[in-house]
């Protein structure tokens, strides 16, 4: 098992016949992914890649039976294309894009929540993120498929590139991942690290899960909490950010020191004490990893 | 986005929030012809730039006359004000602010902020007006009241009152704080604003609510649809430098250390900079080229790093995803081509076409060093430093 997709997972690509859309489908069937369709609003009954193209998501699930969807729509409609999503049915859905607008997130976030039941709710992951990947079955998303390796460790990052390094880092020591999902550098997320990390801790393939987390926002200590309450299976962890003033915007909407507990140097210490082995460099963190499977 | 106060009162105004009538100058000549708009003989001065703790800078003066104002003017208009938020080179003064002086009696804090762990906007109130609010709520957390909205109806008249009775208000002087703080929460929304801070919100002699200072700050996503926003953009109060980046949809933040950066993601560039410290050297800068970096593209970052000129040695660490290891190489070596680096250059390609990258490096017969991993790349550019400076 993996969690959230695997190669039989019927996936949706709303915006397709974008430039992003485009290319990135393209990769994602080249990698196994099974793309049923596209959306885009107005091409409707057309090919693209191969693939149908629909003009609305809730045609596309009636006509494909889709589960899960990738979003690639410009930040000002993006938000809406998510509660489309919600709306059709789809179960699992990821969020590439970059720069929505937080007061949208804010309504998006609101709008899952409203399906009173958890089990009815589609999960969001990102935005602005690199994707999720079961490594050799199935990717959503927009990173170099080939330096994740299968096997047994969760990923989660708030950073793409720093995912990449890690799982590159993993696979040179020969370890591989179960899952590895982005849920982005936005102040609001779609999913937390806690969200995730339930899914792992029930996923039998995953033996031990690495959180690359990074400066501003509660989410850390939230999924510090958790591990000690919660998680049976070990824990990883490296926090990007020592070096960041406080106050500044680092890249990403999300990655800024406002309050107390939000500092690099904060959060690593909340993570130590909760019993989670932190890689002390950006260097460090397949050895880490290594070193937590070993005292198993 | 960050605007100056005047403009935040000028927008809070619109929406019917009570101020202090005043206006803004950019001369001690306009200082004065504002103070005798308002008339009266006491008025309160302040400096207008980006950052709280003005106060305490000696950003803000009550004036009796004029020759004050002028002197007040002359001193900080068009120079650098340093506080403790500004960090230690300041910010311009880019105007000046006269407003009446009001009679106070009580002072409040009064914030709406984007709540991170609720993922809600939440108001936020305490009694301990124009104090620091973090230390209120480390020190005495029953001081503050927090309320949330419910995003798909709004905030609601009885949230505001809930919030307003927590305050130690006179009757008579709930409905307009009510009120003030329902308007402000229309401001907040319309907006598209990350925070709204009155600090302090007060209570005058006479029973009335007024904000004292306003501080907004705005979602730079939400801009495109906010272009009266967008007008309050002031360009004295940003680095050139990470103007400069943006124009060219760079994002980079200015630092003190020598060691300029070049990353694309903003994860691994903060990952960058620590291992950089972690070898012993300081980052002069964070910069995230982005996916899809063209040859250009990298080239033009290379020379935004170098325009800082603590800037002793360059690091480039590219992690390639969307980006293609061979684009980036052939845009170092392009910039080779073009004009000499004399400080040394590190380069770590990782990930897509790495092997055709690191041959365009190789073949370029240019001074480049090279690493294969990310702590490889940093000891490597804090040796080269340290040989290069003597440091």
């Amino acid at each position: 098992m993996s969690i959230f997709i695997n190669e039989k997972t019927p996936v949706l690509v709303q915006g397709l016949t974008g430039r992003m859309g485009s290319f990135h489908a393209q990769e994602m069937i080249e990698y196994g992914t099974n793309v049923v369709a596209g959306v885009t609003p107005g091409k409707g009954g057309t090919t693209h890649l191969g693939k149908p193209v629909f003009n609305t998501v809730k045609e596309a699930v009636a006509a494909t039976g889709a589960e899960a969807s990738i979003v690639f729509v410009p930040p000002a409609y993006a938000a809406d294309g998510i509660m489309e999503a919600a709306e059709s049915g789809i179960k699992y859905c990821v969020s590439i894009t970059d720069g929505i607008p937080t007061h949208d997130m804010i309504r998006v976030k609101r709008y899952l929540f409203a399906r009173a039941k958890p089990e009815d709710r589609m999960i969001l992951t990102g935005p602005n993120c690199a994707g999720t990947i079961s490594p050799g079955k199935s990717m959503l998303g927009i990173m170099p498929g080939h330096i994740f390796m299968q096997g047994n460790v969760g990923l989660i990052g708030r950073s793409g590139t720093l995912g990449y390094e890690a799982a590159s880092q993993m696979k040179e020591l020969g370890i591989g991942i179960s899952t590895g999902v982005g849920i982005g550098g936005d102040p609001i997320n779609g999913s937390s690290f806690v969200e995730i990390l339930k899914h792992f801790e029930k996923d039998d393939e995953t033996e031990a899960v690495m959180i690359i987390g990074e400066i501003g926002g509660p989410q850390e200590a939230e999924a510090a909490e958790y591990f000690q309450k919660h998680m049976s299976k070990p824990m990883a962890a490296y926090i990007a950010g020592l070096t960041a003033p406080p106050g500044r915007l680092m890249g990403h909407a999300g990655a800024i020191v406002n309050t107390s507990g939000e500092s690099a140097a904060e959060k690593v210490t909340i993570l130590k004490d909760a019993g989670i082995m932190v890689a002390p460099t950006p260097s460090d963190m397949g050895i880490t990893m290594a070193t937590l499977l070993k005292g198993r | 986005m960050d605007i100056h106060e005047y403009q935040a009162k000028k927008l809070l105004a619109g929406y019917g929030v009570p101020v202090p009538k005043g206006g803004v100058a950019h001369s001690a000549t306009g200082a004065i012809y504002q103070a005798n708009e308002l008339g009266g003989d006491k008025w309160v001065v302040k400096a207008q730039l980006h950052s709280g703790a003005r106060g305490k800078a000696g950003g803000v003066k009550i004036c009796t006359s004029h020759r004050e104002i002028a002197e007040f003017c002359d001193k900080l208009l068009g120079n650098n004000l340093v506080t403790h938020q500004t960090g230690p080179g300041g910010k311009m003064v880019s105007s000046i602010y006269v407003e009446e002086a009001s009679d106070i009696a009580k002072e409040l804090y009064f914030s709406i902020v984007l709540d991170r762990t609720s993922q809600k906007v939440t108001l936020i109130a305490s009694t301990e007006g124009g104090m620091d609010i973090e230390k209120v709520a480390e020190e005495t957390p029953e001081k503050i009241s927090k309320i949330v909205i419910d995003p798909a109806v709004g905030m609601q008249p009885f949230q505001a009152r809930q919030l307003v009775f927590t305050l130690d208000l006179p009757n008579k002087a709930i409905a307009a704080a009510s009120r003030a703080v329902m308007k402000c929460y229309r401001a907040f929304r319309d907006t598209d604003a990350n925070l709204l801070e009155i600090n302090p919100l007060v209570l005058t002699t006479d029973n009335k609510i007024m904000a004292i200072d306003a501080k907004m700050t705005f979602d730079a996503n939400a801009l495109y649809r906010r272009p009266e926003i967008f007008e309050f953009r002031d360009r004295t109060q940003e680095d050139p430098r990470e103007t400069n980046a943006a124009e060219h949809d760079l994002s980079y933040v200015g630092l003190d250390g020598n060691i300029g950066c070049l990353i694309n993601g903003a994860g691994l560039a903060m990952a960058t900079m620590d291992m950089i410290q972690h070898a012993g050297g300081e980052p002069a800068n964070f910069l995230d080229i982005g996916g899809g970096a063209s040859a250009e593209r990298v080239a033009t970052s290379i020379e935004l790093v170098l325009s800082d000129d603590n800037v002793e040695a360059i690091l480039v660490n590219i992690f390639a995803g969307i980006n293609r290891c061979d684009w980036v190489a052939q845009g170092i070596v392009d910039l080779l081509n073009k004009r000499d680096i004399d400080i040394p250059l590190v380069v770590r390609l990782s990930g897509t076409n790495v092997e055709k990258g690191q041959k365009i490096l190789r073949d370029s017969g240019k001074k480049i060093i090279t690493a294969d991993t990310l702590s490889d790349a940093a000891y490597k550019v804090v040796a080269a430093w340290k040989q290069a400076t003597g440091k």
